[in-house]
């Protein structure tokens, strides 16, 4: 998603991304970053906290506004819960990312994608 | 508690997996920047994500109506009218264990943008969402996918860029 976000800003439109998952969004590096620190999924808020989400929503509008360089990020002021136990079981062997039919699923992704290298290089 | 560290978790999660070669994250010291041309109760803006959301339909197999999508590579187009109830995300890379995707605008903040652009906060919100599919090839997506959904947006006469990656 960063490198769509860099293409559209070398063409003049001006972008803002909503992420859960800081580090990966600022290794790339983009123009506008809002960061929610919630489970990946919601980087807009808390499923039909329509408030919430019109609250973050806001903090990008805000940065488009104000900021005047790259790499412009704001925090959403946010908690998931009082349980922060899914920051440390995500990706973990406890807690399989993609089990069942969402890990075949993913396997066969990959292999069409293999597929597909072999044939752009022929 | 801080924020997760992804990069490395997946990094460690995979290797232990038996893959050898972790993923390579796009990684940059240069980052473009566009400022904001116009104030946004003048701007079209348009909501572009990866979080997989197609119209639903009673009547195909896979459940998905996929005559309004304008699939063309890995990047596809739905109208941004289509009424909330029609979309869902088939989308199974996120933490399923402790949310769900039930709510589109949770990821999908289309309804939101509507809301916005009556309010006049925005001045309006572009005919056609973009969904962009991964992958697994950054060079695909920045040669090939990234200027798809660019001349989407130009032809969109799109202002502003709204994105959400899951």
């Amino acid at each position: 998603m960063s490198l769509v976000a860099r293409a559209l800003e070398e063409a003049g439109i001006p972008t803002v991304v909503f992420g859960t998952a800081l580090d990966i969004v600022e290794h790339c590096g983009v123009a506008r970053h809002v960061f929610l620190d919630f489970p990946l999924g919601n980087p807009v808020g808390r499923p039909f906290d329509v408030t919430m989400q019109h609250e973050v929503l806001e903090l990008g509008l805000g940065l488009l506004e104000s900021a005047s360089s790259a790499r412009a990020s704001v925090e959403a002021p946010f908690v998931w819960g009082e349980d922060t136990s899914w920051k440390e079981l995500i990706f973990s062997d406890e807690r399989p990312f993609l089990e069942g039919e969402a890990y075949d699923n993913w396997m066969e992704a990959k292999k069409k994608y293999r597929e597909q290298k072999v044939a752009d290089s022929q | 508690m801080t924020h997760v560290r992804y990069i490395d978790k997946t990094r460690d999660y995979y290797l232990r997996q038996g893959y050898e070669k972790p993923y390579l994250w796009a990684n940059f010291t240069d980052v473009p920047f566009t400022p904001l041309s116009k104030p946004l109760a003048e701007s079209t803006v348009a909501l572009v994500s990866t979080s997989d959301v197609a119209v639903r339909s009673k009547d195909n197999d896979d459940g998905r109506d996929k005559s309004h999508e304008m699939l063309a590579g890995n990047v596809y187009s739905i109208p941004s009218d289509i009424p909330l109830e029609q979309l869902f995300s088939r989308q199974e890379h996120y933490d399923q264990h402790t949310t769900t995707l039930d709510d589109t605008n949770a990821y999908f903040p289309i309804t939101r943008l509507h809301e916005l652009a009556d309010r006049g906060r925005i001045g309006a919100v572009a005919a056609r969402t973009h969904g962009v599919y991964t992958a697994y090839s950054q060079r695909k997506t920045s040669e090939v996918d990234a200027p798809e959904v660019v001349r989407r947006c130009v032809e969109d006469g799109v202002d502003v860029a709204i994105l959400t990656p899951i």
